[in-house]
C-alpha cells in the first residue's frame, strides 16, 4: 500500500533493528486474497475504516502459500507491529506458535480455534449459524421451486456450520424444501476458485435450485455470477455483496469481520487478550444485509419473519443447532 | 577447441548473466513506478543484514541445495529430472510418518530416521518414472512432471483424510513431538558465544546440505559408478559398448536424485514447520532446476546458486512485506535469472570463449 512508500526509507534502515519503536497495527490476510469481495475484504474494509478515521497507518500482507504464515507473523512481530490481526482459521496454529516468543505483542485471530489461548492472543469467532439461519429462511420464502442451493468453499467444519444453519432456517419455513449442498474443494485453493463455484451453481440450477447461498470466499463471486446469468437469486456472504448484481442477490449474510478488525485496531495496545470472543446476532456480529439493491426482493412478510426469528434467537427462545455441537447437522447430510 | 579457465566458466559467466537479469529486473521495477535501488537495498538488508535475515536465507538455501543437487546428479547422466517438487513432497510425507508414529528417544536418532524416510519416499517417487524410462523409453521429463501432479493430489488426500487431527480445520498433520525438533542455528551457535536470531528457521540440516554437496562431488568424480554415470551421460552407445548397463545407471541415478530431493523435507518439514502442511515445498523442486543449471551441475556451483536463490526468496518476501512491489515481481526476477543463466547461457558463453581464446593466443 501507499503508506509503505513513505515508510520505506525508514524501514530499510530501522526495521532490521527490530525495535518496538513503531506500534503500528498489522493485518495478515490469509489465502484467498484481500480483494475476495468477501471474508478477507471485510477485514480490509475494517482496517481501511480505521486508517481513514484515525489517519493512522497499518502494515499488511497477503499470504501466497501455506508455508509463509509463520514467517509473516514473526516479521511483523520483530518490527514491533502491534496488534497483529490475522484472518482465517489456518492462521490460528501459527499464531499460537509465534505468540509466546513475543509476549509484548498482541495477536488477534478471526475464525480460528485454539484449545489453549496464549495470554497475548485474542480469538474472535462468529455465530455464523445464526445469520445463516435467517438467510435460509429468506431463501425458502423466496424459492418458487422448493429447492435451494448452498455452495461452500473448503470442506471444513466452519463451512458445514454455515450450511447447517442455512438448512435449519430453510426447513423452518418449508419443512419439505430440498437443499442441495456442495463444497468446492478440500484445500485452501477452494477459497479462490470462482470458475468451479460457477460450475457448481449451474449444476444446482439444473437440479431446480432457484436461490443459492455461497459461503466460499472469493469462489462465491463465480456462484453469484452464475446465478445472475441464469436469472435466479443468490445470497452473498461475509461482506455485503448485494451490489455485485443489483436485483439478483437476495441478500448477504453479513459477518462483521470489518467491525472486529476495526475495534481491535482502535483498542490498539489496550486490546484485551487471552480469551475467545464470540459475536452473534445479539452483538450485530452477524446478520443479513438490506440496501437499495435488494429492497425490492424482500417483501414485508419476509423481513417480518426474519426479524421475528432474530428476536427469538437473541432472546434464547429459538435454538439454532450448531454443527460444532456434535460434528453433525440434524437436517443436512454432507 | 576453445577452453575457458574454470573460474570463468563457473563464476564469471553466471555473474555476468546475473547482472543482465538484474538490470532487466530493475527496468521492470522502474516501469511499475518503484525505485529499483531501494528495492535492491531492501532485499540485501532483508536477507543478509541481520542474523534473522541470514537465518531465513540459509533456510531457503538448504532447500535449494538439496533440490539443486537432485537435478544436477540426473543431469550428469543426461536425465532431466523435473520431478523434484513431487519427490520433495513425498519426502515430507516420509518425514511426517516417521516423526509422528515412531517413538524417538533423541532428536539425533529422529534425524537419522527422518533422513532415511525422506530419502526413501523421494527415491520411491522417482523410481517409477525411472523404471518407465529404463524399460519402456517413456521420456523422464514427461513422467516426472506428471508425477508432480500425482504427488500433489496424493498429499492433498493424505492430509485432508488421514493425517489431519480430529476437529482440526486446516489440512495439515499434527505437530511432531517435541523430541523430534531439530536444533536451529541459534541452538547450535549460542554455546559458541555467537548470538543468532532465535526465530529464524535455519537448522542443522544446513550442515547436512553441505555434506550432501561433498558427497555428490565424491560420487560423480571419485567413484567407479560416477564415472559410469558420466560416461552414460556423454554418450549412451559408447557406454553400452563399454559394458555399462543403461537400465542400471538410469535406475540408480534417478533413485539418488529422488532421494536427494526427498531429503529437502528434513529441512522444511522437520526443521521449520515441525508438521506437514499442504504445499510445504513452495516450488523449491522447480527452483532446483534453475540452481543446477546455474551451478553447471557442479556441487560447488549448486551451493552458490542455491545461496543466490535463497537470497531472492528471502529478499522477495521482504519486498512483499515492505513495498508495493507485488510478490509476483519476485517471480519475474527469478524467471529472468533462470532465462539468462539457463536458456540464454550460450549467448554470452560463445563470445566470451572467443575473447579468452584471443587473449591466450596473444599471450603466446
Amino acid at each position: 500500500m501507499t503508506l509503505m512508500r513513505t515508510f520505506l526509507g525508514a524501514a530499510a534502515t530501522l526495521a532490521l533493528g527490530a525495535t518496538a519503536a513503531l506500534a503500528e497495527p498489522a493485518v495478515i490476510f490469509d489465502l484467498g486474497g484481500k480483494f475476495d469481495k468477501s471474508f478477507n475484504e471485510a477485514a480490509f474494509n475494517g482496517a481501511e475504516r480505521w486508517a481513514t478515521e484515525t489517519g493512522g497507518k497499518y502494515l499488511e500482507i497477503e499470504m501466497q502459500s501455506e508455508a509463509q504464515r509463520e514467517q509473516a507473523l514473526r516479521r511483523f512481530a520483530e518490527t514491533g507491529a502491534n496488534p497483529i490481526i490475522t484472518t482465517g482459521f489456518a492462521m490460528a496454529d501459527p499464531v499460537a506458535e509465534v505468540a509466546p516468543d513475543y509476549p509484548d505483542t498482541k495477536f488477534v485471530n478471526i475464525d480460528g480455534f485454539l484449545p489453549e489461548i496464549p495470554p497475548n492472543v485474542q480469538m474472535i469467532v462468529f455465530e455464523e449459524h445464526q445469520g445463516s439461519y435467517l438467510v435460509g429462511m429468506l431463501a425458502a420464502m423466496k424459492s418458487a421451486n422448493g429447492t435451494v442451493g448452498f455452495v461452500g468453499g473448503m470442506d471444513i467444519p466452519l463451512i458445514r456450520h454455515f450450511a447447517c444453519g442455512y438448512a435449519q432456517g430453510a426447513k423452518a419455513v418449508n419443512p419439505d424444501i430440498s437443499i442441495i449442498a456442495n463444497m468446492t474443494g478440500t484445500t485452501p485453493a477452494a477459497w479462490n476458485n470462482p470458475v468451479k463455484g460457477g460450475e457448481l451453481a449451474q449444476a444446482q440450477i439444473a437440479q431446480g435450485a432457484d436461490v443459492i447461498y455461497a459461503a466460499a470466499g472469493g469462489t462465491g463471486v463465480g456462484v453469484l455470477q452464475a446465478a445472475a446469468d441464469a436469472d435466479i437469486l443468490s445470497i452473498g456472504v461475509d461482506s455485503n455483496q448485494n451490489h455485485l448484481h443489483p436485483g439478483k442477490v437476495l441478500t448477504s449474510m453479513l459477518k462483521r469481520v470489518d467491525v472486529a478488525v476495526y475495534k481491535s485496531m482502535i483498542a490498539g495496545d489496550a486490546l484485551e487478550t487471552g480469551s475467545m470472543q464470540v459475536l452473534g446476532l445479539a452483538d450485530d456480529g452477524v446478520g443479513y444485509a438490506v440496501d437499495e439493491n435488494n429492497e425490492a426482493l424482500l417483501s414485508e412478510e419476509m423481513v417480518a419473519a426474519a426479524e421475528g426469528a432474530k428476536a427469538k434467537i437473541i432472546a434464547g427462545e429459538l435454538d439454532v443447532v450448531s454443527y460444532y455441537a456434535n460434528d453433525s447437522c440434524p437436517v443436512l447430510d454432507f | 577447441m576453445s577452453k575457458m579457465p574454470k573460474w570463468a566458466d563457473i563464476v564469471l559467466i553466471p555473474l555476468i548473466n546475473l547482472m543482465l537479469a538484474f538490470a532487466l529486473s530493475a527496468l521492470v521495477i522502474l516501469a511499475i513506478g518503484e525505485d529499483p535501488v531501494e528495492a535492491l537495498i531492501l532485499m540485501v538488508k532483508g536477507s543478509f543484514g541481520s542474523t534473522y535475515g541470514w537465518g531465513y536465507t540459509l533456510y531457503y538455501t538448504t532447500n535449494f541445495v538439496f533440490t539443486g543437487l537432485a537435478v544436477a546428479v540426473a543431469f550428469h547422466a543426461a536425465l532431466f529430472n523435473i520431478g523434484g517438487e513431487g519427490q520433495a513432497q513425498l519426502g515430507g510425507l516420509g518425514v511426517a510418518l516417521i516423526c509422528l508414529y515412531l517413538p524417538w528417544p533423541h532428536w539425533s536418532l529422529a534425524l537419522l530416521g527422518a533422513m532415511l524416510g525422506a530419502a526413501a519416499f523421494g527415491a520411491a517417487w522417482a523410481a517409477i518414472p525411472a523404471w518407465l524410462q529404463a524399460k519402456r523409453g517413456s521420456h523422464v521429463v514427461i513422467t516426472t512432471i506428471m508425477f508432480n501432479f500425482i504427488a500433489a493430489a496424493l498429499l492433498n488426500y493424505v492430509l485432508v483424510n488421514l493425517l489431519r487431527p480430529p476437529r482440526a480445520q486446516d489440512p495439515s498433520s499434527a505437530k511432531f513431538p517435541e523430541v523430534t525438533h531439530l536444533p536451529t542455528l541459534h541452538d547450535i551457535l549460542s554455546p559458541l558465544g555467537i548470538s543468532f536470531s532465535k526465530s529464524a528457521p535455519a537448522n542443522i540440516t544446513l550442515f547436512l546440505a553441505i555434506a550432501a554437496c561433498f558427497g555428490v562431488w565424491l560420487l560423480i568424480w571419485r567413484t567407479r559408478f560416477g564415472y559410469q554415470l558420466r560416461a552414460f551421460g556423454k554418450s549412451e552407445p559408447a557406454a553400452i559398448y563399454a559394458g555399462i548397463s543403461p537400465t542400471r545407471i538410469i535406475m540408480i541415478t534417478m533413485l539418488i536424485s529422488g532421494g536427494l530431493a526427498g531429503l529437502m523435507a528434513v529441512n522444511n518439514v522437520m526443521g521449520e514447520a515441525e508438521k506437514l502442511v499442504l504445499n510445504a515445498t513452495e516450488g523449491a523442486g522447480f527452483i532446483g532446476i534453475a540452481v543446477a543449471l546455474m551451478g553447471r551441475s557442479h556441487p560447488f556451483g549448486v551451493a552458490l546458486a542455491a545461496l543466490l536463490f535463497g537470497f531472492l526468496y528471502q529478499g522477495g518476501a521482504e519486498l512483499a512485506l515492505w513495498t508495493d512491489i507485488p510478490r509476483e515481481m519476485i517471480v519475474v526476477i527469478q524467471a529472468l535469472v533462470i532465462l539468462f543463466t539457463g536458456a540464454l547461457d550460450n549467448m554470452l558463453r560463445m563470445p566470451l570463449e572467443r575473447v579468452f581464446l584471443a587473449l591466450r593466443s596473444e599471450g603466446k
